[in-house]
């Protein structure tokens, strides 16, 4: 019992250590020369543009559903003018960046995964090393790149159509007055939340990105000892469900720690 | 979609993102890319309680500035408050500046009401008239012990 829980620990240590020179040896890589653009874009496409669609409809309807819930809300004290600002506030700060993550960890991060998952599977990675190409460089730093790049926008883009989908249910459908819905978002929304909603946004950018390739990268020393393709199928499905955790965690962390 | 290739697509995203950016940055930020038309002047007050950075400025009811800098004079211990006033707004010299609450639980603003001077207040001068924020506790304390 006790060797069994000194050995999970172990284990554990051992993950941790490894996910942190994992995240070292790319990001060393991503600064030494020489830097290839096409690549980066290629995920850029892959990561970003591939998830508009997912992030236009979600940031639409998730904005027509805060506008909704906070008229019926706010009209209970006769302040239907505060939507704006509720409905952008609760955008920028929170829903914007997490939601847009969490799409982009079902759409992306998943297929990350399983890609490097299988390309080490299928003894790929080992051979780009015979041939002296590193696939850190190779593999890993154009998604890492891409991920971080794409993040941001896509969470903009989201935080506009939410503010939009708010606007077409409030004042469209529920009648708020235009000017109280535009004023009061610019009136309360300052630099500092977006800022907050951009840091946000990078640092879940490289959360998603980092544990999926991780988890793909590594497939061979998974413990449960299954490899092939049911192997493949359980590390996406480890990955997915540990990197929406670990972003809704540090969700609370940044938050607290700059808002405070 | 055929002659839309890779680089026009990713290009078009990137420049979605980045026009929803500066939409979010400069109209709710308060980011200026460009010299606004205000003129600076100050006021001081006894108390400002509830009184933000970026706080309205009215006169008549129509916003004419904001509040660009709250500070403490630590010699008077009073509040030494900076507004942006538009350009094409003259105000007089002996225009008086007071704290009100729009609504009950609503924003503090700072309302103006023109003087009758025929002097003008210029950049950097200050609003000599001033009459502090009415605190809704103080008055029922007032109230309350008062009418003993």
């Amino acid at each position: 019992m006790i060797e069994k829980s000194g050995r999970e620990f172990l284990y554990l240590l051992e993950t941790i250590g490894r996910m942190g020179i994992f995240l070292a040896t790319t990001l060393t890589n991503i600064l030494k020369p020489p830097y290839t653009p096409y690549p980066v874009i290629r995920q850029v496409y892959f990561i970003g543009s591939r998830s508009v669609i997912v992030i236009l409809v979600t940031g639409l309807f998730t904005g027509m559903v805060l506008g909704l819930q906070g008229y019926h809300n706010l009209k209970k004290f006769g302040s239907e003018e505060l939507l704006g600002s509720a409905v952008a506030l609760s955008l920028i700060q929170e829903l914007g960046p997490v939601l847009t993550a969490l799409m982009v960890i079902g759409r992306a991060g998943s297929a990350i995964c399983a890609e490097i998952g299988i390309m080490r599977n299928s003894e790929q990675i080992d051979a780009l090393e015979c041939m002296a190409i590193d696939p850190y460089k190779f593999l890993i730093a154009p998604k890492f790149i891409a991920a971080l790049i794409s993040l941001p926008v896509l969470t903009f883009i989201f935080n506009i159509l939410g503010i939009l989908g708010g606007y077409l249910a409030g004042v469209v459908l529920l009648g708020v007055a235009e000017g109280a819905y535009f004023q009061g978002m610019y009136d309360s929304v300052v630099w500092a939340d977006i800022r907050l909603c951009l840091v946000k946004s990078i640092i879940f950018g490289l959360l998603i990105v980092w544990i999926s390739t991780f988890k793909g990268y590594f497939l061979h020393l998974n413990r449960s000892g299954v490899f092939g393709a049911e192997g493949v199928s359980r590390i996406t499905t480890d990955a997915v469900v540990f990197a929406s955790v670990t972003i809704l965690v540090w969700d609370y962390l940044i938050g607290s720690l700059i808002l405070s | 979609m055929k002659n839309m290739n890779l680089e026009m697509i990713v290009g078009l995203f990137l420049l979605a993102g980045f026009l929803s950016f500066s939409w979010l940055a400069i109209k709710m930020g308060d980011i200026k890319f460009f010299m606004e038309d205000t003129y600076p002047v100050t006021a001081r007050f006894i108390s400002i309680s509830g009184l933000k950075e970026g706080a309205a400025v009215e006169l008549a009811g129509v916003k004419v500035g904001k509040v660009s800098d709250i500070h403490l004079d630590n010699g008077e211990y009073e509040a030494v408050v900076e507004l942006n006033i538009s350009n094409d707004v003259r105000l007089q010299d002996d225009s008086i500046a007071s704290i009100r609450t729009s609504g009950i639980i609503g924003d503090r603003f700072i309302k103006l009401t023109p003087g009758g001077s025929e002097l003008y207040l210029e950049q950097g001068d200050e609003i000599e008239e001033t009459e502090s924020a009415i605190s809704l506790e103080e008055l029922v304390s007032k109230y309350i012990f008062d009418s003993e």
